[in-house]
C-alpha cells in the first residue's frame, strides 16, 4: 500500500503518515507454492487490486501480562486493531490464532472481548493458546469465542470457495511432548477434507507451529504430519500459527507454513537464548517494530494466497 | 490439643497437597521436612531431586512466562497457573518416583525420587 493512494481523510492519512510505512513490513505473495517478498510500498499495493477477498490474522495479545517490554499489551491490541480498519479495505473477517491472554482469566478473557467489540472488528474466528486453556481446559474460553460446531472445539467454515480449519493444538499434551491435535481430531479433519476437490484452496489455522521450527523449545506439534497427509493433495495450502510471536515461513511442496507476529512482545529467535520467554530489553521506542498483524488477500483464480505482514511502527 | 492438630493435618495429608500458605504454618507447625524446585529458562532444577518421604515440595516460577505443575501419573495435584514469582507446594508423603512436566509448555519435565 502507498501512502500516495491513500484517500484525503485527514485523519487516517496523518495516522498512516505515524505509521513510516516505508520499510516498516513485508509483503508474501505465494504463487504455485512459491513464496515472494516484497515491499509494501513496491509492488505489494498492486497486487492487492486482484484480491477477491481479504482477512486479517493476529495472534498473541496475551491480555493480562504486564512486564518488560510492553506493560500495555491491551493498548498495543488496540493499535493493531487500528491499523485493521485503517485498511483501503475492510477485511471480510479476522482470525486471532491464540494467546489472547496470559493466564486464562475470566476477566481477560471479557477484556479482549471488549477490546474487540469496541474496535469494531466483526466476525473473529478464534483458536486457544496454552495460555488460555489454563486450569479449566479452555471452558472459559470456549464459552466465549469458541464456533460450537465439535465437541472438542475445532472448526471449518468456507468462504468465496476457500475451505478454512480451525484446530486446537494445546490441549492435552503430555510430559515430553509438544503441541498435540489428538487422534479425534485427525479423524474429524480427514473426514472434513474428503468431500473437497484438489483444487480448493485450503487455510488452515492452529496456535501452535504444524511443523517442527525448534522442538527444544516446544515450537512445534507433534502429530502434525497425520494432519499434513491428508491436506498434501490439495494444490493449495497455508497453515498459519502463531505461539511463537515472530514470522517463520517454510515451504513444504504445496503447503506453506506461517507463523505470525504477536500484538504484545517479541520472543527471542530459536535458539538465540537460553529459553524462549518475552524479549525483556527491547526499547519502548522500538517494540512497535516486532509486533504485528497479518493481511491476507485471496486472489481469485490463481489458487495464491498474498500474505502481508505489518509491523506497528 | 494434639488430637485436634492431627485431625487438622489429616485432609491435608490425605490430599497430597497443601498450598503454599496452608503449608507454610503446617511447616511451623509439623516440622516436616522442605525442598525446593526453582523454574528457570523453561526448566525445572534440580531436575531431578530425591527427597524423605512426607517431604514438602515447592516450586517457585522465576521465568518470565508462566508454568502449571503437573503430576504425569496424578499422584499430586495440578498446580495453579504461577506466574513470575508464584509458588506452589505438595506433601509427598509415599515412597516412589514422581514424574511432573508443565501443562502448557510440556517439553518441561523433572522427576522427584521419595524415598
Amino acid at each position: 500500500m502507498r501512502p500516495s493512494d491513500e484517500n484525503q481523510v485527514p485523519g487516517r492519512r496523518r495516522f498512516l503518515e505515524c505509521m513510516a510505512w516505508a520499510g516498516a513490513g513485508t509483503l508474501w505473495l505465494m504463487q504455485s507454492g512459491v513464496l515472494q517478498a516484497r515491499s509494501l510500498c513496491a509492488e505489494g499495493g498492486d497486487s492487492a487490486v486482484d484480491a477477491s477477498f481479504r482477512f486479517v490474522q493476529i495472534s498473541d495479545s496475551h491480555i493480562g501480562f504486564h512486564k518488560a517490554p510492553n506493560m500495555d499489551v491491551a493498548g498495543t491490541l488496540r493499535s493493531s486493531l487500528a491499523m485493521v480498519n485503517a485498511q483501503k479495505a475492510r477485511p471480510d473477517f479476522v482470525l486471532h490464532t491464540g494467546d489472547l491472554t496470559h493466564l486464562s482469566k475470566p476477566e481477560e478473557l471479557d477484556s479482549l472481548s471488549g477490546i474487540m467489540q469496541d474496535a469494531s472488528m466483526g466476525k473473529v474466528f478464534y483458536v486457544p493458546g496454552e495460555h488460555d486453556v489454563i486450569g479449566d481446559n479452555g471452558a472459559e474460553f470456549f464459552r466465549r469465542f469458541g464456533e460450537k460446531q465439535q465437541p472438542g472445539g475445532w472448526y471449518s467454515f468456507d468462504h468465496r470457495g476457500v475451505h478454512f480449519v480451525g484446530l486446537i493444538n494445546v490441549l492435552n499434551l503430555k510430559a515430553g511432548g509438544l503441541g498435540s491435535l489428538g487422534a479425534e481430531q485427525l479423524a474429524w479433519l480427514k473426514k472434513d477434507l474428503a468431500s473437497l476437490s484438489a483444487s480448493t484452496p485450503v487455510v488452515v489455522f492452529a496456535h501452535m507451529p504444524m511443523w517442527s521450527i525448534y522442538p527444544e523449545w516446544g515450537w512445534g506439534t507433534d502429530d502434525s504430519g497425520e494432519a499434513m497427509a491428508y491436506l498434501r493433495r490439495f494444490g493449495s495450502v497455508s497453515v498459519l500459527n502463531g505461539h511463537i510471536h515472530q514470522i517463520q515461513q517454510k515451504v513444504e511442496g504445496s503447503i506453506t507454513f506461517y507463523t505470525a507476529r504477536s500484538t504484545a512482545y517479541p520472543q527471542p529467535l530459536p535458539g538465540t537464548a537460553p529459553a524462549p520467554g518475552p524479549l525483556k530489553d527491547v526499547p519502548a521506542d522500538a517494540l512497535h517494530r516486532y509486533l504485528g498483524i497479518r493481511d491476507v488477500r485471496h486472489v481469485q483464480g490463481s489458487h495464491a494466497l498474498a500474505v502481508t505482514d505489518e509491523v506497528m511502527s | 490439643m494434639k488430637r485436634a492438630l492431627v485431625a487438622w493435618m489429616t485432609p491435608l495429608l490425605l490430599a497430597g497437597t497443601v498450598h503454599a500458605a496452608a503449608g507454610d504454618v503446617a511447616d511451623a507447625m509439623a516440622k516436616i521436612p522442605a525442598a525446593r524446585i526453582e523454574i528457570r529458562n523453561f526448566a525445572f532444577a534440580p531436575n531431578t531431586l530425591t527427597v524423605k518421604a512426607g517431604t514438602r515440595i515447592t516450586w517457585i516460577n522465576r521465568d518470565d512466562e508462566p508454568h502449571v505443575v503437573v503430576s504425569a501419573g496424578k499422584q499430586f495435584d495440578t498446580s495453579p497457573a504461577l506466574d513470575t514469582g508464584d509458588s506452589y507446594a505438595a506433601v509427598l508423603s509415599k515412597p516412589g518416583t514422581y514424574a511432573y512436566y508443565c501443562a502448557i509448555h510440556p517439553m518441561m519435565v523433572g522427576t522427584i525420587i521419595v524415598q
